[in-house]
């Protein structure tokens, strides 16, 4: 019986730790389908993180946090449409560029407004919600299914993305851009307007990503408070070939590996701390260089689009 | 390469010939006749009516003053050499650029058209040479996209699907729509891209050189659909620079050569002689290459293939047992249909790919599976069929480029140092030898046309002692000056000892130069035959994986 309230805790931990990959992987995924490798992503689910703090703090709305949350990470997506579309600028020099900002910008603006604090300000997080009927089931009802709202809305998101990306008109635009985008100009797709509607849509779920840090799980922000969770996103992207499903696998993975690692720190083992904490980000390591193809990415990845040019 | 490279050298080429020939071809005064008649009656006028079209691409001049008239229900060819102008003219009509003067009508109409999207709207649908097609999506993804018509948020692809289906049926242009275009064949492709402007409702066709890479099967069906389509009213314009196609299949011809209109002739009233002299402006010998008398003993055999099979891109088996053997002294033209195993052949016997089983020599020692350096040091030529990549670095000089095989040699260098003079006295000579045309020596070779970087690899190719030349598709892109060169090379070569395995999509090529035919299908040589037991129709039938009849 311990046993399976263990197995069942990690498991719940597991999926709530995943939530900030699935929604950076999710806008992510949309992201490279138009073409584009947004490496700043990191940098956005800081920012998401640091506004949603900010918003809830002082206006004690998470309502108002979460649009905090997506705004700034919206606004960097602009800039980073901005160099990689208009100015043709390397998408990769770009997205670390936006990377740094949103790393260096968080920090700047936590200490203007909070200074150096040795009590960290704390906002209210969200509180789960039962599900209703499926929380009543014993052991399993009272940890697997009450979440908060935030974890729902990330799996609620995945069969969405997938019918935006495969089912909708705009969805085959996308994909058509990241493809070809010459065909999707003679056709008559605005490549432009779609490469910016695709990195705005994938910074705000970048935002999303990066709030559950502070809204969910903290309720305080930190530098650095996101811990490189940008990359593993960016990494479950090509894991899961593009496709929204396959990524939510690669950021469970990840998020059941962070959350065993976590349980055996808290039973105590011999294997020192430093190694545990490694894992999470070794393994994708691992499962990409096993399972990395080229031929499922995107044929127009990361290539800037000029009209007129062959 | 861009359009603008090689109608630059074009221009300058056919400058000559223009002012000698000017007056013998059909007199242009004829056009006038055809605006006076244009005016009198608007209603059974010609369905597009391009008046007095000049189009000037900074000093050059695409298009000077041509007038073209395509009639309803017509296949009206466009016929001309590379840079002649048929690109810019039909693009003009496409709304890809905007002519500096002159006029289009359309349906009567006076008509600016400033974008793809305002041609579709006046129902002209052009195919590009080079197909734009998403490989990785479905037939209907790939012609629906962006589609006016398709209101709503979610894609119906049934409703398309059977719309398809209908079009596909109503012209004879076979195809799956639930299949994925890159798995499709060339000629396949092809019709995806006609259809998509058929879908869009269009009564006006524009094909640019729709024939390049398709087997003669496939032309024959793609034929017999065009003219099923103007059958059924369309009207087509078809841009080749091939005199037998246009020959079978256009009603009118339209004659360009350098930016000029130089004849309007009716199909049944000209000959393919008549069409070349006015297309090139001289008397050219089609066809007709001397070739060597053949001797009665065999010659010894220079790079044999033993049951070679190789891995494909895609990382299963692809190359299947090839057996092969090329003597000493002879072309071996492999024909086949793009993507069946002649880039792979290429690459396995250059080193480039790895043997997975069976053997190669080259004058009796093994070379499966050395270095490329290895390779061409024992012997071997290899012009790669993408000069662009695989040739040349397009960021390097033409000095670097030329001595790329050689460099880390005496005399272009001792231990330590290069030595730029040497280098420069071989480029000197090179350039010399094979008439290539620089600006500036030490300028990147990305700022020169198609046919010089062509030139500059079969110059560093050709300059080697080589005992093997690999050439694929060699003359893909050039006009009949250029090709008719490198065919010369080769033959020389050839005559030299040299074993010569020439790959190429071009049949006529092949059947012009080569002295044994292979034929390559789905990553074998289904069949070798001597050329004089051979014809275009059997070599055509084994392209398309067909056993021969006996």
């Amino acid at each position: 019986m311990v046993d399976l309230v263990f197995t069942v805790s990690i498991i719940a931990s597991g999926i709530r730790l995943s939530t900030p990959v699935i929604f950076a992987a999710l806008g992510e995924t949309i992201v490279e389908r138009s073409g584009v490798v947004n490496l700043g992503i990191e940098g956005m689910m800081l920012m998401g993180a640091f506004g949603g703090f900010i918003g809830t703090f002082f206006t004690g709305s998470i309502f108002v946090g979460l649009l905090f949350a997506i705004s700034g990470p919206i606004m960097m997506a602009i800039l980073m449409a901005f160099l990689s579309v208009n100015l043709r600028t390397n998408q990769l020099v770009a997205g670390l560029a936006i990377w740094l900002l949103g790393t260096g910008l968080t920090a700047l603006l936590y200490r203007l407004i909070f200074g150096v604090a040795t009590i960290s300000p704390k906002i209210n997080e969200i509180s789960p919600i039962g599900l209703p009927i499926l929380s009543q089931i014993p052991v399993i009802g009272s940890i697997l299914f009450s979440y908060d709202p935030i974890v729902y809305l990330a799996f609620l998101l995945v069969p969405l993305v997938h019918i935006f990306l495969f089912k909708t008109n705009l969805g085959l635009k996308i994909r058509t851009v990241g493809e070809n985008p010459r065909q999707a100009d003679a056709s008559g797709v605005n490549v432009y307007r779609i490469r910016y509607l695709a990195l705005i849509i994938g910074g705000a779920l970048a935002g999303l990503g990066g709030s559950c840090f502070t809204l969910v799980s903290t309720g305080s922000f930190l530098e650095n408070i996101t811990a490189g969770q940008g990359w593993i996103a960016l990494a479950m992207v090509i894991f899961g070939r593009w496709k929204p499903f396959y990524a939510v696998i690669g950021a469970l993975i990840f998020g059941m590996v962070d959350s065993f690692q976590i349980g055996l720190q808290s039973i105590g083992t011999a294997i020192p701390t430093q190694f545990l904490l490694m894992l999470p980000y070794i393994l994708p390591i691992i499962i990409m260089a096993g399972t990395y193809k080229r031929s499922y990415a995107p044929a127009a990845l990361a290539v800037p689009y000029r009209r007129g040019e062959r | 390469m861009t359009i603008k490279d090689i109608s630059k050298t074009f221009f300058a080429k056919l400058a000559k010939f223009q002012k000698n020939t000017k007056t013998s071809v059909r007199d242009p005064d004829s056009l006038n006749v055809n605006v006076r008649n244009y005016a009198k009656n608007k209603d059974n006028g010609p369905i597009v009516f391009m008046k007095g079209i000049t189009c000037r691409f900074g000093n050059l001049i695409a298009n000077q003053n041509i007038t073209f008239d395509l009639k309803k229900g017509e296949i009206h060819a466009l016929l001309g050499e590379n840079g002649a102008g048929k690109t810019t003219l039909t693009s003009l009509l496409y709304g890809l650029y905007q002519p500096e003067s002159g006029e289009i009508y359309v349906k009567g109409q006076h008509a600016v058209i400033r974008s793809p999207s305002d041609a579709i709207n006046l129902g002209i649908a052009m195919v590009h040479q080079h197909f734009l097609l998403t490989l990785a999506h479905s037939v209907t993804e790939n012609i629906i996209v962006g589609l006016k018509s398709t209101k709503g948020i979610f894609l119906n692809l049934d409703k398309a699907e059977e719309k398809i289906l209908q079009i596909s049926k109503k012209y004879g242009l076979k195809i799956d729509p639930k299949s994925t275009v890159g798995n499709l064949s060339v000629g396949e492709q092809q019709r995806v891209e006609i259809i998509k402007g058929l879908y869009r409702d269009v009564d006006i066709l524009i094909l640019d050189e729709p024939t390049g890479m398709l087997t003669p099967m496939e032309e024959k069906a793609l034929f017999e659909a065009l003219r099923s389509m103007v059958n059924q009213g369309l009207s087509i314009i078809f841009i080749t620079h091939k005199l037998r196609e246009v020959m079978e299949v256009s009603n009118r011809i339209t004659v360009l050569r350098g930016g000029n209109v130089v004849g309007i002739v009716k199909t049944s009233e000209t000959s393919e002689d008549e069409l070349a002299r006015m297309m090139v402006g001289r008397t050219v010998s089609v066809n007709q290459i001397s070739q060597g008398s053949i001797s009665k003993t065999t010659p010894p055999t220079v790079l044999e293939i033993k049951n070679v099979s190789a891995l494909g891109n895609s990382n299963v088996l692809f190359l299947k047992d090839i057996r092969l053997d090329l003597r000493k002294g002879e072309i071996l033209g492999i024909a086949g249909v793009d993507g069946n195993g002649q880039n792979e052949l290429a690459e396995v016997i250059a080193g480039l790919r790895k043997v997975k089983y069976g053997e190669i020599s080259m004058d009796g020692r093994s070379i499966a599976n050395l270095s490329p350096r290895q390779i061409r040091e024992l012997g071997l030529s290899y012009v790669p069929e993408d000069c662009l990549h695989t040739g040349l670095i397009l960021e390097y000089s033409i000095i670097e480029n030329l001595v790329l095989d050689r460099w880390y040699t005496k005399p272009y260098s001792n231990k330590l140092f290069l030595n730029k003079t040497e280098m420069m006295k071989f480029a000197d000579k090179i350039i010399a030898d094979f008439e290539i045309k620089i600006i500036e020596l030490n300028a990147p070779v990305s700022s020169m046309s198609g046919g010089n970087l062509q030139k500059i690899v079969l110059g560093r190719e050709l300059s080697r002692d080589s005992k093997v030349l690999i050439v694929h598709n060699p003359t893909r892109g050039l006009d009949i000056g250029a090709t008719e060169y490198i065919h010369k090379q080769l033959i020389k070569q050839k005559e030299n000892g040299v074993g010569v395995l020439l790959l190429s999509l071009d049949l006529d090529e092949i059947l012009t130069v080569s002295d044994r035919i292979g034929v390559i299908y789905e990553g074998k040589i289904i069949k070798i035959v001597e050329k004089q037991n051979t014809d275009i129709d059997q070599i055509g039938l084994l392209m398309g994986g067909k056993a021969i009849k006996t």
